[in-house]
């Protein structure tokens, strides 16, 4: 009898299993009710990192690294921005979205947050620039840890990525 | 006991302190009591590197490993003919081709004698290569990416031994038979085996900018047995020696019979001559068939060829190509100084060593002075090419390497030592004892013009009380000696892997420059690579299922895979988007049948998984990559097979 009824049961899933492609909803997630600390946060956040450092403008911040300066022109280089656009896909898309946070940052905007200097640095050397920008640092922290992969880019290639994000 | 390390600590802390005073200014170069620190000697501080590569051949474990000396340290393991799980070798669908054989797929064989390529006589640090002794294969190891490039099987051959020595220019890798046997195989009676079976020696064209390998011709010798081999240099270039043993020709105990004659040859080849009979349309087209394994480094895949022909060339039909060099004793080794003038046979039996002039072999070839012959092959006086013996004392000399010096050093099995002599004078300088039952021995470039006599790697067949223990299967003990000096020091002693036979060495600067960092994103030409993760798909073939797959730290691209059923072969093609030095990713997935793949950036690798239960499967990355390494998995769902569920894959959604 015992047998009987377990024999059935597998039936049974194996007729639920069977039967594929069927959605199982239960519950999506759980939750805690859990008192936000949100004063404690406050009282550890240094007063400088108020603002998340995606969001922070850091414009005269040239970034640590080779590039020391760079002057954009004021018209936008087509060629470049064809070239930065391919890159951009095989080499930056893994992690980033134009439009939207990702695994790093979004590009949109970018040159109204950092300087030109600043993002080429970042693209030729994120470990330095990890350990020596204190932006760069703190973008590590926002973003749970997951470090900027160095995709050993030429000067030049990092270049074309600026002008493509002009585009954005 | 707690006690007791104490002291040992300090006794070693104080010996530290007092030989790091005493060669503050002078360096090491005197032998005195606080001078001599072998501890400093083999002492690679940490960040520091090695002053040299060494690349010990894993013997039955079918690879090789790579050292540095004087640290002892291990690099890594280059897997060659053997399936090696760590890196997915021989189980990706990419790399099993590599292991094709006329006998189907093996994934196994035993590597013995690793030579760097040569230019001039020089080491050039371009390929690396070795034999497989078991089914008889030669590869190539490219020494830019560390990866085996290529394995070509050798036909008419069994017991690939006497191989895979190189021409001073890499023109030839030659792949000699240690087991005579019929040509071609057929069905016969074993104890016919003389005067019908062939002893093949094989040489294989190095293609010299990409180093493609071909046979060349394979010269169809006598049933010997055919031990060891290396080229002539120098003015003997042109030439190549091989000992053999068994002329006896004994089918069975040889341990008995094949010791009979008081003399063995070493069968002197001019395979020049032979390239140009060949070259003038010599020689016989044999129907064969063997496997010819090539990697691309462009598609990061293996292709098998299987070829059906090779040349023959029956030895007696080249008047002037082929001699034997009669040597007492079964010799074992064959070795050929730097100047190219002394040929050394190490009668294993024997307690001398015989050394063989070239000077004196050609002026007696000319003079036609023979001793008889055997199967057509002239034999030449014993006497008249013999330039001297080194009465050593020592039992069972087996391998002979040089310094750039003049000196020889050379390993006696019987006796655990290596024995250093002079050249010319064949007076024994030196001899230190080795632990224990030394077989091979190697001195960077020290099969070369050029060797670099600093340091010297013996590599025992025995451990026994040499570490601590680890049950009755111990790794093999190598010892460094220090040979800068007049007399040997033992300054190290480290464990192997598997069984090194023979090993190659050379400079740091040779290889380290030029050795490859990452696979460029940009020349994957991997027919199911993707270059950006929106190429990310699933495709469905029938019940075949092409999952291609992009990795970055620290995610899968897609990681969320459903409508796979129950039945179905799986492939995941990935393709690693990184770009930077060292950041491998790894592919695992429950229940692979195969092992897990490590994917270098910017290569693709391919792992096939047919799952047998219906459920929702994890799979990972096996190398922790980042430190959101933990994060990097993914889901894949199989349905029943009768399931309509659509393909779908989704990242972050």
């Amino acid at each position: 009898m015992k047998i009987n009824s377990t024999i059935f049961i597998v039936l049974l899933s194996i007729l639920f299993i069977a039967c594929g492609g069927k959605e199982e909803k239960k519950k999506d997630g759980f939750s805690v009710d859990r008192k936000k600390a949100t004063e404690k946060v406050e009282e550890t956040t240094p007063a400088t990192n108020e603002v998340p450092a995606s969001e922070r403008i850091t414009l005269d911040n040239k970034g640590v690294g080779q590039i020391k300066e760079i002057t954009l022109d004021p018209e936008i280089n087509q060629e470049m921005v064809t070239a930065g656009a391919a890159l951009f896909k095989t080499n930056c898309t893994a992690c980033h979205k134009t439009d939207k946070r990702f695994i790093g940052p979004k590009m949109q905007g970018i040159l109204d947050r950092r300087s030109p200097e600043w993002v080429m640095n970042m693209i030729l050397d994120p470990k330095l620039m990890t350990e020596e920008d204190q932006c760069a640092k703190d973008l590590l922290v926002e973003f749970n840890g997951a470090a900027m992969a160095n995709q050993n880019l030429t000067v030049e290639q990092s270049r074309q990525l600026v002008e493509f994000f002009r585009t954005l | 006991m707690k006690k007791y390390r104490f002291y040992i600590m300090t006794l070693i802390g104080a010996a530290l302190v007092f030989s790091g005073c005493g060669n503050g200014s002078e360096k090491a170069s005197s032998n005195g009591a606080l001078g001599s620190s072998a501890a400093e000697k083999v002492y690679v501080a940490p960040g520091e590197q090695d002053d040299y590569y060494a690349f010990l051949s894993g013997g039955y474990s079918g690879n090789i490993t790579v050292y540095g000396l004087p640290s002892g340290r291990m690099f890594k393991e280059i897997p060659v003919f053997s399936q090696f799980p760590t890196s997915g070798y021989g189980y990706s669908e990419e790399t099993k081709p590599m292991l094709n054989t006329s006998f189907g797929f093996v994934p196994w064989d035993d590597a013995h004698h690793p030579d760097i390529s040569q230019t001039n006589g020089e080491l050039d640090g371009r390929w690396i290569f070795i034999n497989g002794n078991n089914t008889p294969r030669i590869a190539r190891v490219d020494l830019s990416t560390f990866e085996t490039a290529e394995i070509i099987e050798v036909p008419n051959s069994a017991g690939n031994h006497s191989s895979s020595f190189i021409t001073e220019n890499t023109e030839y890798v030659v792949a000699g038979t240690r087991f005579a046997v019929p040509v071609p195989q057929r069905d016969m009676p074993i104890n016919e085996y003389k005067s019908n079976f062939k002893g093949a020696l094989t040489f294989i064209s190095v293609e010299p900018e990409h180093g493609a390998l071909d046979i060349k011709f394979q010269l169809l010798m006598p049933g010997f047995n055919y031990d060891l081999s290396h080229p002539g240099r120098g003015d003997s270039h042109g030439w190549f020696f091989f000992t053999t043993y068994n002329t006896e020709e004994a089918n069975s105990l040889l341990e008995v019979n094949a010791s009979q004659n008081d003399k063995d040859f070493i069968a002197a080849i001019n395979w020049k001559k032979i390239e140009e009979y060949v070259n003038n349309g010599g020689g016989t087209k044999m129907p064969a068939n063997y496997a010819h394994n090539v990697y691309s480094e462009e598609t990061h895949t293996g292709t098998t060829t299987m070829k059906k022909e090779v040349l023959t060339v029956d030895p007696t039909e080249v008047p002037g190509a082929v001699f034997f060099l009669p040597t007492p004793k079964s010799p074992h080794g064959c070795d050929v100084d730097p100047t190219g003038q002394y040929i050394i046979g190490n009668g294993k039996l024997s307690a001398d060593l015989t050394v063989h002039s070239f000077d004196k072999m050609i002026a007696a070839i000319e003079g036609e002075k023979f001793d008889g012959e055997a199967y057509g092959i002239p034999i030449l006086n014993f006497e008249d090419v013999l330039a001297g013996t080194v009465k050593s004392g020592g039992l069972g000399p087996l391998h002979t390497e040089f310094d750039a010096k003049g000196n020889a050093y050379t390993t006696f099995f019987i006796s655990s030592e290596v024995v250093k002599w002079k050249l010319g004078t064949w007076e024994v300088i030196d001899r230190k004892p080795t632990f224990y039952s030394v077989g091979h021995l190697m001195i960077p470039g020290g099969n070369s013009r050029k060797p670099f006599g600093k340091y010297v790697v013996a590599m025992n067949k025995i451990t026994k009380d040499r570490y601590l223990p680890t049950g009755p299967e111990m790794e093999h003990s190598a010892q460094i000696y220090d040979i800068s000096g007049e007399k040997m020091e033992l300054i190290y002693d480290f464990p192997t892997h598997g069984e090194p036979h023979y090993a190659a060495g050379c400079p740091a600067e040779l290889l380290a420059p030029k050795s490859k960092k990452i696979y460029r994103l940009d020349d994957n030409k991997h027919a199911y690579g993707i270059t950006n993760p929106s190429e990310a798909r699933v495709e469905r073939n029938g019940k075949e299922v092409h999952i291609y797959m992009s990795t970055i730290r620290s995610h899968f691209t897609p990681d969320n895979i459903e409508g796979i059923k129950v039945g179905d072969k799986v492939y995941f093609h990935i393709t690693n988007h990184e770009q930077d030095f060292d950041v491998p990713h790894g592919f695992s997935i429950i229940g692979q049948n195969t092992s897990e793949l490590l994917i270098m950036p910017g290569q693709t690798k391919t792992s096939i998984w047919e799952p047998k239960q219906v459920g929702v499967w994890p799979f990972y990355c096996t190398d922790f990559c980042s430190a959101l390494h933990q994060e990097m998995q993914g889901y894949i769902r199989v349905s029943p097979p009768s399931s309509n569920l659509e393909l779908s894959w989704s990242l972050g959604e």
